[in-house]
């Protein structure tokens, strides 16, 4: 009886499987999808090697006090960076006085003690960063009715998140003759920018890096060129996605070393206790 | 029940003859993995996945505890109090991948250990009932992880949740007003999320009691082997502890290195990006996918892309996606070959490795790529195949296949002869 009934249950999913893939298979022959520019002119993340790379990697403290300085300078007008407080930036290497100072160079919003009402004040290193626009909708009346995203998590939020960043920063151009012969329909509105990177080509971010030396890195720093720009606020915004990715690392090959010597003991026991018995 | 020939607990030290008297927990747990319970002596590490799966329960526990002292299930704060405990707590982060990536590898475990139960045919008489609250255990797994998932409020988890209680939207008449009854609302917010971290934390102690059926049932006959011979002597077990204990010890400590390494160094690689963006409820994702372990029924739900008879493709893809676990219910029914293990069932073997295995990976792969040909047409075919073998297969198979000769006994099979064999003829 279950039998029966299972055979027939089995018959009419698989019917309606088939059904569903005879009329998809008509469809698909039939009425292709057209190409889209998307589809043609998207390109993958170009690589970007990072010290934080890999199983051995650990961050570049220089290298991320340069980038917070991109961010700082450049970002920072338009992106916030709302999990990371400034006590955090000892991380890269800051003594407490600059930590003092990188703080009380921001405005963060506070109260006033002697009239209750909201002002600004110099940021302490327990705040965090402030937001650069008051609300998302100031941030789309600036900005060609985009919101520029928080940057805290970006590097995770991307696929090849770092190498993403690196690869949009990098990737303003024209916009190719071809794509708009081929897809007139797809020309870049007035206001957004054309980038191959991006998921749909065309975005509200106007290129930040634009030229060498935008950013002043100090004395002993490499050249401030737009890629080296460019790559040290992606290795900055590793770090803010994943303070903790140094000690993750640090931690894991003690932890598997121990494992391993373990699993070598179980095995020689488990060798051992079996010795008398032929198993499996 | 048990063996005749079984070892008998004596507590010697005078503690634990008084314990003994008092309340015996001592005899039980050495009744039930100790040296007290006979076991096969030829079981391979296919049968290790049970207590490794028992040992990713009380991991997700003991995490998923500590993540409970710092998590705020509250939509307005719920993702940055996850981004808090990945900052600011103590070893924070390492709970929070600890139990992410424990899903995963309770997921692998699982879904080995159904393999094996597939394979060697363990659904067979007389082991129904440990099957059937193993089909169990996996629902409230896929339950409980599902609604695990939604806590941190990230996109995926608020589009997942959106999408995953549509589906009850699809039932007829009282479809809608079920969907938002279960939501507390007409989309995930609050109250969902709310429900769902009190669910969260509940079934896994629910998944514990049904395990706990579940070893009991399996004391019962003991466990089977991979011959599928049934034990006939002594000479065909060895006593769970040590033997046990020492071969499952080893195969922990491969697992711990697996899921260790995964932890250390590639702790989002099974999970999606987009689940690191604050869920909006204005702005759908790309391409919305639950996690991997769900991706073969996603693709299954998704194969129906055309209405059926008189049945709307939604809710044909919804019955699918149910009936393709709630088949497994069936299983020991629909396959009546009396050899368990497809070791000695050359036709079985085939299906199994050839049919079942490739479509399973193959909507899989189709589960998490966008819903796009080809990769639908791909799922369609595999979704048949599906249901095909399960319910029209595997009954066929077992009625015309014949079967290869079987050992005599676990012994003959381990040793390549039994001295019992010459006393008593094969039945
Ligand atoms: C003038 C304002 C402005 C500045 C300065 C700026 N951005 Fe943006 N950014 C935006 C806006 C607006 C968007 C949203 C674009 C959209 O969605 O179309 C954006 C988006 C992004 C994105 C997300 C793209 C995506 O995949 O959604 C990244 C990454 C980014 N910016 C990085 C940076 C970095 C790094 C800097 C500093 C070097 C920077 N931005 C400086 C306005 C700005
Ligand atoms: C929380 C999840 C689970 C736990 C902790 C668990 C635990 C165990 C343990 C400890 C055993 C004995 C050791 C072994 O044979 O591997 C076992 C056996 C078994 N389990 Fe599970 N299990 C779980 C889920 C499942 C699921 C989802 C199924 C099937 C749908 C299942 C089916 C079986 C069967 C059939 C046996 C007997 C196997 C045999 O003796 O050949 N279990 N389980």
């Amino acid at each position: 009886m279950i039998r029966l009934f299972g055979i027939l249950a089995g018959l009419f999913f698989s019917a309606a499987a088939l059904w569903a893939f005879g009329n998809g298979a008509v469809n698909y022959i039939t009425d292709p999808t057209a190409p889209t520019a998307e589809h043609e002119f998207h390109l993958l993340p170009k690589e970007l090697n990072l010290a934080s790379d890999g199983p051995f990697g650990k961050f570049d403290k220089q290298q991320l006090q340069r980038g917070f300085q991109v961010y700082k300078e450049v970002c920072s007008a338009c992106h916030s960076l709302r999990h990371v407080a400034f006590r955090d930036l000892a991380a890269l290497g800051y003594n407490e006085a600059e930590v003092k100072a990188i703080a009380a160079g921001f405005q963060v919003p506070g109260i006033d003690p002697a009239t209750g009402e909201t002002t600004t004040r110099p940021g302490l290193p327990i705040d965090y960063f402030p937001k650069p626009f008051a609300n998302d909708i100031a941030a789309r009346a600036a900005n060609n009715n985009a919101v520029p995203p928080d940057l805290s998590l970006i590097t995770k939020a991307r696929h090849e998140g770092p190498a993403y960043v690196y690869s949009l920063l990098t990737g303003f151009q024209d916009q190719p003759a071809e794509l708009v012969a081929k897809f007139p329909d797809a020309k870049t509105p007035n206001g957004l920018h054309y980038n191959p990177y991006f998921a749909n080509l065309n975005l509200a971010m106007a290129p930040p890096l634009t030229s060498e030396g935008q950013v002043a890195y100090g004395e002993g720093n490499p050249k401030p060129t737009v890629d080296r720009m460019a790559q040290d606020v992606s290795a900055f915004l590793v770090w803010t996605a994943e303070p903790s990715l140094d000690k993750r690392k640090q931690t894991g090959w003690p932890v598997l070393g121990f494992l391993l010597f373990a699993t070598v003991l179980a095995y020689l026991s488990k060798k051992e206790i079996w010795r008398d018995k032929k198993g499996h | 029940m048990s063996f005749p020939w079984a070892n008998h607990y004596e507590p010697k030290h005078p503690l634990m003859q008084w314990m003994d008297e008092k309340l015996p927990l001592p005899r039980f747990v050495y009744n039930a993995i100790g040296a007290g319970y006979p076991v096969p002596r030829n079981l391979n590490y296919f049968w290790n996945f049970g207590v490794l799966a028992g040992f990713c329960l009380v991991l997700q526990i003991v995490t998923g505890v500590i993540l409970a002292m710092h998590y705020a299930p509250n939509a307005l704060i719920a993702f940055d109090s996850t981004e808090h405990i990945m900052r600011d707590v103590n070893w924070g982060w390492l709970m929070r991948y600890a139990h992410a990536n424990g899903a995963s590898a309770f997921f692998v475990v699982v879904y080995l250990h159904i393999f094996r139960g597939f394979f060697f045919g363990s659904y067979k008489a007389p082991r129904e009932m440990i099957w059937l609250l193993g089909v169990v255990i996996f629902l409230l797994m896929m339950a409980t992880a599902f609604m695990g998932y939604v806590l941190p409020w990230g996109q995926m988890s608020f589009w997942g949740a959106k999408v995953i209680t549509g589906l009850f939207g699809a039932i007829p008449l009282v479809g809608e007003p079920l969907q938002q009854w279960l939501l507390g609302g007409f989309a995930p917010d609050n109250a969902a999320l709310n429900r769902f971290f009190s669910l969260h934390f509940l079934l896994p102690f629910v998944i514990a009691a049904v395990v706990i059926l579940h070893i009991w049932a399996l004391h019962i006959p003991g466990s089977s082997n991979p011959t599928g011979v049934e034990v006939k002597t002594e000479s065909d077990t060895v006593p769970f502890h040590p033997y046990y204990t020492a071969k499952d010890g080893f195969g922990l400590g491969v697992f711990l290195i697996l899921y260790c390494a995964m932890l250390f160094f590639l702790p989002n690689a099974l999970g999606h990006p987009d689940n690191y963006i604050p869920a909006n409820p204005m702005a759908t994702p790309a391409h919305i996918v639950p996690e991997w372990y769900f991706w073969p029924f996603y693709a299954i739900l998704r194969a129906f892309t055309f209405d059926f008879l008189f049945i709307p493709a939604k809710l044909m893809g919804v019955l699918a996606m149910f009936s393709s676990i709630l088949v497994w219910f069936f299983l020991p029914w629909l396959d009546t070959s009396p050899v368990r293990s497809g070791h000695y069932r050359p036709l079985f073997r085939k299906f199994f490795f050839f049919g079942l295995i490739p479509t399973v990976l193959v909507l899989g792969y189709c589960g998490g790529a966008p819903a796009v040909e080809p990769y639908v047409m791909i799922s369609q075919i595999a979704t048949a195949y599906y249901f095909l073998h399960f319910l029209v297969i595997l009954p066929l198979v077992s009625s015309i296949e014949r079967p290869e000769p079987l050992p005599y006994s676990i012994t003959e099979s381990v040793l390549g002869s039994d001295d019992n064999a010459d006393l008593k003829p094969a039945s």
